[in-house]
């Protein structure tokens, strides 16, 4: 006989919800997303999942497995042997349906930021060694997963003080491109709320791309704000340089 | 705890460890470290044995300003170390539990303004205490060339080496490296800057030190527990050559 696996599902919606159990034969190989979709063709047709590539690239089945925030299809049902696999919806975002979140908060903040504004027109020639540090950065799939786990915002529900890690490393991209003009620093300390950002780094061990997000984004963007704001004398020094 | 380790995020560390394990040592060994740190301010006054120094107890220098001889040097590395961005993250964690662990919840408090007020914002000063606490460390290299210097009896010194001076001299080190890993000043040596390429296509000469720096930067948290336990260790040796409890070791 196959194996068997034990999955509770939250099913529910903006009023509330709970979770739900049930029973699937196991497949070799399996991945959460795999389980979720057989529930869904042999026993809840209406069970809510987004997805897209089931490859890890679209960012569209972020989800909590037994309390962690991951890819629904990235993660392995035999990751968890011998115990029930809880899969519920982001925390940090208001779900529309099932395992269905409503991340459009995220989208509004990305409109926010400054786009970048290159200091001479495009097409231009770059050195591989200038965008390196950017192009970790740009691996981001927006899967929102360390917006869900950042305590400022999981927590503390201060999504108007802070735009979280996935703001700040797109900030990082733009303001360390060689060639780009804008200044987004009195943006990261004011309302951006860069200072929120206590570098405890959980957004680092969730994300799915394995960027470094604090200490490649974040902590460097505290520097430039550091450098603008909490040290005169390295700014004259700056000045004196140009 | 109310969750089980299971439920919640981190639970399972790398060596398989509950959630709670690592904030909880983290107090534990911070926690110690202080006490052990006041204890010396308060209650022992030297810091030397024969040419070995302890490294609490440098500079010796007081240029006038008449304070408790610990206390004098300890301002410095304590605000350098409290300040540092990989302590910040175990001290939020473990002390503050903000978060005690990813996904965890937090519970106990209704306000957080993370490092945008008082007392918090002034981890942005970092890099300044960074500068005082590269003072101190130049002290330090003197302090371990010292340790292989010994008198003789009856006037004059030798090269010698003793644990001592081995012990001092890898403390100094690691103090080096966790200097040199740090954050701030691996923004200060190139990576504030938005070039990295010369015009003729040439890494410039702050790429190559931002690129060093990024290498030792990601050792950081280790350089800053073992040069922690080091300098701790370096004064346990010396405090108990100066009590007697045991007795110095020379090599040659
Ligand atoms: S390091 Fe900062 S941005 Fe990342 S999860 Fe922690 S508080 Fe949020
Ligand atoms: S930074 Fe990582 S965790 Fe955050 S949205 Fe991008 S891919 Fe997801
Ligand atoms: S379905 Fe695209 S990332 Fe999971
Ligand atoms: S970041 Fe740790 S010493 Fe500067």
């Amino acid at each position: 006989m196959a194996e068997e696996i034990t999955l509770s599902v939250f099913r529910g919606d903006r009023s509330g919800g709970r979770e739900q159990e049930y029973k699937i034969p196991a497949v070799p190989g399996m991945v959460v997303l795999d389980a979720l979709h057989y529930i869904q063709a042999h026993q809840a047709p209406d069970l809510a999942v987004r997805w897209n590539c089931k490859a890890a690239h679209c960012g569209s089945c972020s989800a909590e497995i037994n309390g962690s925030a991951k890819l629904l299809c990235k993660t392995r049902v035999d990751d968890y042997t011998d115990e029930v696999i809880h899969v519920r919806p982001m925390h940090t975002f208001p779900v529309i349906k099932d395992l269905v979140t409503d991340v459009s908060w995220n989208y509004e903040k990305l409109r926010q930021i400054p786009a970048f504004q290159p200091a001479i027109k495009a097409p231009f020639t770059l050195h591989q060694r200038d965008v390196d540090r950017i192009q970790e950065f740009r691996k981001c799939i927006e899967c929102f997963l360390c917006q869900n786990i950042c305590h400022v915002l999981r927590d503390h529900s201060a999504k108007d003080a802070y735009w979280g890690p996935r703001m700040m490393i797109r900030m990082a991209e733009l303001q360390m491109h060689p060639l780009d003009t804008a200044d987004r620093i009195d943006l990261l300390k004011g309302s951006a709320g860069i200072g929120y950002c206590n570098i405890t780094k959980c957004c680092t061990v969730v994300c799915p791309q394995g960027i470094n997000i604090t200490d490649n984004g974040i902590i460097p963007l505290k520097e430039r704000v550091a450098d603008k704001y909490f040290d005169p004398l390295g700014g004259l020094v700056r000045k004196m340089h140009k | 705890m109310a969750q089980s380790a299971e439920t919640i995020h981190g639970s399972k560390s790398k060596s398989g460890a509950a959630w709670w394990v690592e904030p909880y040592l983290t107090v534990l060994a911070l926690g110690l470290f202080g006490v052990y740190s006041l204890w010396l301010v308060f209650f022992q006054h030297t810091g030397q044995f024969q040419n070995y120094l302890s490294p609490f107890f440098s500079p010796t220098e007081d240029w006038g300003i008449k304070v408790l001889p610990a206390l004098w040097v300890l301002w410095a590395p304590l605000l350098f170390r409290a300040t540092c961005y990989y302590y910040r993250k175990e001290i939020y964690r473990g002390f503050f539990h903000d978060p005690m662990a990813c996904g965890v919840p937090e519970s106990r408090r209704k306000f957080y303004f993370g490092e945008t007020r008082f007392p918090f914002i002034w981890t942005n000063l970092h890099r300044w205490f960074w500068y005082i606490a590269l003072v101190v460390l130049v002290f330090l290299w003197i302090d371990a060339v010292k340790a292989f210097i010994f008198p003789v009896a009856g006037g004059g010194s030798t090269f010698g080496v003793g644990l001592g001076s081995l012990i001092m001299l890898v403390n100094v080190s690691l103090l080096t490296m966790y200097s040199l890993s740090c954050h701030a000043f691996r923004h200060l040596v190139g990576g504030g800057s938005q070039k990295f390429s010369c015009a003729d296509g040439s890494p410039t000469t702050r790429y190559k030190l931002w690129n060093t720096v990024s290498r030792w930067n990601e050792k950081h948290g280790l350089f800053a527990w073992v040069s922690m336990f080091s300098v701790w260790f370096t004064d346990v040796y010396i405090r108990l050559l100066i009590y007697g409890v045991i007795h110095p070791v020379r090599f040659f």
